[in-house]
Parts: C-alpha cells; sequence; structure tokens
C-alpha cells in the first residue's frame, strides 16, 4: 500500500481551500445566504471535532461534504416539522360531484397586457421572486431545487426523502400558486 | 389509470410536469384530450407556460447575483476554527 491513497485531514487549509465550494453547495439547497453561512460554520466545527474519525479512504473535500449533506437534512427535517406545514390555498373542490372541478374565484383569468416584448423586462423576475419568497418554506424548496438549480427529480427525491409523485404534487401547488401570486401582483395592474 | 377523462385539478397536475418534459405519453394524450372541452385549464396552461418563462429569468437573476463568503466571513471562520482547534 503506498501511502498517497491515504488522505489526510489539514483544518487550517479548510477555509482557503473549500469555503466557496460549500457555500455554493449549499445555497443551492437552501437559497437563504445567512442560513447557508450557519451550515458551512457548522461543518466545519462538526469536520474538527470528529477528525479522529476520519479513516484517510475519502478525500478530505468528499468528507466534509459528506457532514454538510447530513447538516442539509436536519436543516430540512427542522421547517417540515414546524414551518413547512403552512397551507396552501385549495384551486380545486376536494370533494363532492365536482371534485377535482376548478373553484370559481380559483379560475385563472385573462391576463392582459402579457405582451411578450413586456416579459423580457427585469421587474417581472423581480415580482416572481418575491412570489416565490412567499410560497411555504417546503414548496419554495421543492420548487427552487427543481426550476431554478435545476436538480434532478430522482435526487430531489432522494435529498428530501419524498416520492416523485409526491414532488408533483409539491410542484404543482406551487406553480398554481405563483400563477395566482403574478396574476394579483403583475397581470392585473 | 385506465380512464382517458380526467379532473381539471389531473390535468393541471399533468400540465406542471410537462413543464419539465416529464409527462408520460399516456399523460401527455389525456391531457390534450381534457383540452378539448376544458378551455379554463388551456388558459392555465398557456400561462404556466409563461411561468416557465418567467423561472428561466429569475435563474438569470440569480445566477448573476450569486454571492460567494466575504473575505471578512472568511477570517472569521479561520479564527473560529484556529480557536476551536486549540480547544480540542
Amino acid at each position: 500500500m503506498s501511502e498517497t491513497n491515504i488522505h489526510t485531514l489539514n483544518p487550517d487549509n479548510w477555509i482557503d481551500a473549500y469555503a466557496d465550494y460549500l457555500f455554493n453547495y449549499t445555497i443551492a439547497r437552501v437559497n437563504d445566504a445567512d442560513k447557508a453561512k450557519d451550515l458551512v460554520q457548522e461543518t466545519f466545527f462538526a469536520g474538527l471535532k470528529s477528525m479522529k474519525n476520519f479513516e484517510g479512504k475519502a478525500s478530505e473535500r468528499t468528507w466534509l461534504i459528506s457532514i454538510l449533506k447530513r447538516k442539509i437534512i436536519d436543516h430540512y427535517r427542522k421547517i417540515n416539522s414546524n414551518k413547512g406545514k403552512a397551507e396552501v390555498r385549495m384551486n380545486f373542490y376536494s370533494d363532492g360531484e365536482r371534485e377535482g372541478d376548478w373553484i370559481e374565484e380559483r379560475v385563472p383569468q385573462d391576463w392582459s397586457g402579457d405582451a411578450d416584448a413586456e416579459i423580457e423586462t427585469e421587474e417581472l423576475g423581480e415580482a416572481l421572486q418575491s412570489c416565490i419568497a412567499k410560497l411555504p418554506e417546503k414548496y419554495r424548496i421543492v420548487f427552487e431545487m427543481k426550476t431554478i438549480q435545476g436538480f434532478d427529480t430522482e435526487d430531489i427525491c432522494n435529498e428530501l426523502d419524498i416520492t416523485p409523485s409526491n414532488l408533483w404534487v409539491i410542484i404543482h401547488r406551487a406553480r398554481t400558486q405563483l400563477r395566482e401570486c403574478m396574476e394579483e401582483n403583475w397581470f392585473k395592474k | 389509470m385506465g380512464k382517458i377523462k380526467i379532473t381539471c385539478e389531473e390535468a393541471t397536475t399533468i400540465c406542471s410536469k410537462a413543464q419539465y418534459g416529464e409527462a408520460t405519453l399516456l399523460e401527455k394524450i389525456k391531457l390534450n384530450f381534457h383540452f378539448t372541452y376544458c378551455k379554463v385549464c388551456k388558459v392555465f396552461s398557456k400561462q404556466n407556460s409563461k411561468l416557465s418563462t418567467m423561472c428561466c429569468m429569475v435563474k438569470k437573476q440569480r445566477e448573476l447575483s450569486k454571492c460567494c463568503l466575504s473575505e471578512k466571513d472568511k477570517a472569521k471562520l479561520k479564527q473560529q476554527i484556529k480557536e476551536l482547534e486549540n480547544k480540542l
């Protein structure tokens, strides 16, 4: 066995070598700069405290990422247990003979003034960003991972421990809510 | 899953899935059949596509404003790591 296959830890070098990498990894998943900073910090601290458990089989970076992943999952769990349960407005009848039909007041309205030229404006993007920010946290995370960060369905399901049909229900409810939010705040003006 | 007739809720869910190119062929057939008699869902579908265009804009805006840890943050972190190392 050659010595070169054994990885070592060098904490003095961690910040310069991995801080940006870990931060970008985190921001793609939590999209909150302050929270991401906290998670990165916690990861380095947890790494230091468990240095003796490092066997040198994985690279330093892989090892740190595995700690960070657990921190992110813990963060999701916390969200799930409180804020994530916030209700999303229903758009369809949930029972009776009209089950699955549109509820009248929720029916999409004509988006007048949605000329294609206008759609390029920066303010429109900002309006959508603020609608996204209003989504219940769990919906926001799933929606952003899929739509903005472009993760694969399978990866999101594994990371958040949800089924694909679960994911599509969440994505769809998020999109329905965003459609309504944009209708109220942008297209009605 | 055999029925061709679907509710508006099912139709719009397939519509959202289709925005990511992940609706199955059968789902797309059911959706298009639904559109033949439901104009409301057709409007929804059109707006849902527009939403996808808008999301691309947000994606671009986010990429431009992507931040990383500031030098100040990093210096602070380094300091904290040193302190913790000494304690351990």
